[in-house]
């Protein structure tokens, strides 16, 4: 192993993961969303919900789609780049990914196929169940993936036999409390999410006067979700946070600038570091709220990275144990100031939506720029935190990522890989982004047909 | 239950696993490379993707399964594999990523170059996935060059794609085309009616030719190299049986009788798969360099206690996703047509 395939390995996992997970989220809320519009009109035989389903359906099989083939390179790539990581946690690693396959992604595809397929072909009650199976299989999926993930940030129920991890308590890994505040953070990601983008997309039709009855049900839908949805992802945020200072305290005090150990400790409105990332030069603290942060009282002591620092180097041998500094510290940064912003903003929404004429109002037209930058920053810098502050772990505490790369891999193996990965995923991203503002400005009469050549016209006039 | 007991189960149950993805994603591989072939107008092709429509996505996950099971249970196992075939494997998702993502956009713009081209990716993209994983297959029959850590020693993706690329591995690949497309043809003369259907079942006579031929070359290589007597069991008739099932599903195609065409090469690519994990048993990887560095199901699995907790999941959950799976093509059995009006994709 030399560095160049280390950091080439590091840089096609970032990227590969990254991207999947710009879909990933929109597609766990939005399926909830679609299955509730179609319940609703089961219920009703009210056409409009119909249109509610037809339409945001569609736009959640666009971005389904991207996330379910991308989501295979995830699996494959932990053997594939990280062949030693694999051997290492694969008794405990390996089963809830197993798992994941045989009880959720069976579910969500073989259900969503029905849904999309059966409509006028299966029972009306198979048709409605479907969706929320779909539903209820893409979330499954999030919470089998989180278990794996919270392993390598908290190791639970294992023990190390000839230098490898062993299961010896499946009941503690998939009840692994970092894992289910992960779930729960994760999962009203996934509601936020998407709640901003009916929220972004109701708000651009609204500015130009197009069904305007069907998109101020949708807009308000996505107020009152994302209102309700983005307290609850703070609250786990906040939970995690208390959470990542008992098990992780070194990514805690990173996303802080937290330099020295102090009780108690500031919380740091802006810290300018050096260019190395690892030395402050100036800051600006509020006094005693990191302690609040970290352990809900207002004095508690809050370990600085010198000290962990100098702690692991006792523990784990010589080495450098402080992550990217100017990562973590400003990617925490990004994704509570876009968090906040976003809890406020759809608590605005609901408020200003209860008057008539808001669909005249100013300030709307500022809705779907600000709501798609605000949800993929903070959901993109949150996971860029989770990741990139456990370095240089790839499992905490007891494997590095140095150490868990494929021995036999070359730089040209990577370059090659790495170069098809950003050309293909590139060219679906143009595709892709194209597709979903075509469908999302056509609007519900255009979806209405399942396949857009019956309405040619509609939808190619918004080309 | 003991270890190798456990062991033994999961080699099995990854064996059906495979078996399963084969003869299912069989058809849809061959359904997509026959796609731009076979459908001359829009609608034609859009009824040939819809025959699948429904049901290739829950296809697909069983090799993500047969994945996951074997990084849960022989974690070893898929450790080496996967980072030894890294370049084929990367080229096998492209492929996959090609096809799945063209199934939902083709038809998304009426505009016939957009169409035409997420025809011709679902095309390739399923003929490399086939391709890929023949070859792959037949590699592992072969052996590959790991060392007694488990890595592969050419430690060069590059070697690895053109290593997979000597004579049995190309045959590996071909054949399995080729069985795919006929597996495909059978599959659309069952689902399509009319003129689209009489082209299945005549393209269908022609692939069997050439999915004989090169069936019968793959048998006799395989059994004149000796590659079937490196492990312990003897695959006995099965792979004769497999023979006989494809050649019986030739007359089955001239008697226009689909039904029992289907079910023989469908017999033919169960068998075949039998006949792999057989003579491969105990062995997951072959070391071509030596072979006391094979990989087998006893020096690549997991610990008892997880392949015990594996073990109850899968029974739990395995017939109920075989029951639903099985179901939704009861829900979808009937026919496709050409008529815009029934046409989802």
């Amino acid at each position: 192993m030399d560095t160049t395939t280390l950091i080439l390995s590091q840089w096609q996992f970032a990227m590969t993961s990254i991207y999947h997970w710009l879909f990933v989220p929109l597609t766990l809320g939005l399926g909830w969303f679609v299955a509730y519009f179609q319940t609703r009109y089961y219920q009703t035989r009210d056409e409009s919900w119909r249109k509610h389903a037809k339409f945001w359906g569609k736009l959640f099989l666009i971005n389904f789609a991207i996330g379910v083939v991308t989501g295979i390179v995830q699996e494959f790539q932990f053997g594939m780049n990280w062949s030693e990581y694999s051997r290492f946690v694969g008794d405990i690693f390996g089963a809830p990914l197993a798992v994941e396959a045989l009880l959720a992604f069976f579910m969500e595809s073989t259900f969503l196929g029905v849904w999309i397929f059966g409509e006028g072909k299966v029972p009306e009650k198979v048709h409605l169940a479907s969706i929320w199976l779909a539903a209820l299989g893409s979330n499954l999926s999030a919470i089998w993936i989180l278990i794996a993930n919270g392993w390598m940030q908290h190791p639970v129920g294992y023990t190390i036999v000839d230098g490898r991890a062993q299961m010896t308590d499946f009941f503690a890994v998939i009840g692994n409390p970092k894992a289910w505040v992960m779930i729960w953070h994760t999962l009203a990601d996934g509601l936020t999410m998407a709640s901003f983008l009916l929220l972004a997309v109701s708000a651009w039709h609204l500015v130009r006067k197009n069904n305007v009855p069907f998109f101020k049900t949708s807009f308000q839908t996505g107020a009152l979700v994302g209102l309700v949805a983005s307290v609850v992802l703070f609250l786990g945020g906040h939970t995690m946070g208390q959470l990542m200072f008992e098990t992780q305290p070194m990514k805690f005090a990173a996303l802080e600038a937290h330099w020295e150990t102090s009780a108690p400790a500031d919380f740091s409105i802006l810290t300018i570091g050096d260019l190395s990332g690892r030395r402050e030069v100036w800051s600006l603290r509020v006094p005693a709220v990191l302690s609040f942060l970290a352990c809900n009282n207002f004095s508690c002591e809050v370990p600085g990275v010198y000290e962990l620092q100098a702690q692991y180097e006792a523990q784990y041998g010589a080495g450098q144990y402080i992550p990217l500094m100017v990562v973590t510290y400003w990617s925490f940064r990004i994704m509570m100031t876009f968090g906040f912003i976003m809890i406020a903003a759809s608590a605005w929404y609901l408020w200003s939506s209860r008057k008539s004429g808001y669909e005249n109002a100013k300030w709307l037209k500022y809705v779907p720029l600000t709501s798609l930058v605000m949800m993929y920053s903070a959901n993109m810098s949150g996971w860029i935190l989770t990741e990139m502050g456990r370095q240089p772990w790839i499992v905490q505490g007891l494997l590095k990522v140095q150490d868990a790369v494929s021995p036999k891999l070359t730089a040209l193996d990577l370059t090659i890989s790495l170069i098809g990965y950003v050309a293909l995923y590139g060219a679906l991203a143009v595709v892709m982004v194209k597709l979903m503002l075509k469908y999302a400005k056509a609007g519900p009469e255009a979806a209405m047909h399942e396949s857009v050549d019956v309405a040619p016209a509609l939808v190619g006039a918004q080309d | 239950m003991s270890h190798e007991t456990l062991q033994i189960i999961w080699y099995l149950l990854i064996a059906i696993l495979w078996i399963g993805f084969f003869f299912l994603e069989g058809f849809d591989f061959g359904v997509g490379m026959l796609l731009p072939f076979l459908g001359k107008k829009d609608e034609e092709r859009r009824a040939i993707i819809n025959t699948i429509g429904p049901v290739w996505d829950g296809n697909e996950v069983w090799l993500l399964t047969a994945g996951g099971a074997t990084f849960a249970a022989f974690p070893h196992w898929y450790a080496s594999m996967f980072s030894g075939f890294y370049l084929a494997l990367f080229l096998l998702l492209v492929g996959l990523i090609m096809r799945g993502i063209s199934f939902e956009y083709r038809s998304k713009s009426p505009d016939p170059a957009w169409r035409n081209r997420f025809d011709w990716m679902i095309a390739i993209g399923s003929f490399l996935a086939s391709l890929l994983l023949g070859a792959a297959f037949a590699n592992l029959l072969r052996g590959v060059p790991i060392d007694a850590e488990g890595n592969y020693t050419t430690a060069n993706g590059i070697m690895t794609v053109l290593g997979l690329l000597n004579p049995f591995g190309i045959l590996g690949g071909l054949t399995t085309v080729a069985v795919f497309l006929l597996h495909g043809a059978n599959f659309l003369g069952l689902k399509l009616e009319g003129e689209l259907k009489k082209r299945a079942d005549e393209l269908s006579k022609k692939l069997w030719i050439v999915a004989v031929v090169l069936y019968l070359v793959l048998t006799v290589f395989t059994y004149i190299s000796g590659y079937w007597q490196r492990g312990m069991v003897n695959p006995g008739i099965i792979p004769i049986t497999a023979v006989v099932t494809l050649l019986v599903a030739g007359y089955f195609i001239n008697q226009q009788r689909d039904g029992w065409a289907f079910i023989m090469v469908a017999l033919n690519i169960v068998l075949t798969q039998v006949t792999f994990f057989s003579i491969m048993f105990p062995n997951v990887m072959i070391s071509s360099l030596n072979p006391e560095w094979n990989l087998t199901i006893y020096n690549s699995s997991s610990s008892a206690y997880t392949l015990t907790v594996m073990s109850i999941v899968a029974l739990i959950f395995v017939p109920i996703v075989l029951a639903y799976q099985a179901w939704t093509y009861w829900m979808f059995r009937k026919r496709v047509t050409t008529d815009k009006k029934s046409l989802v994709y």
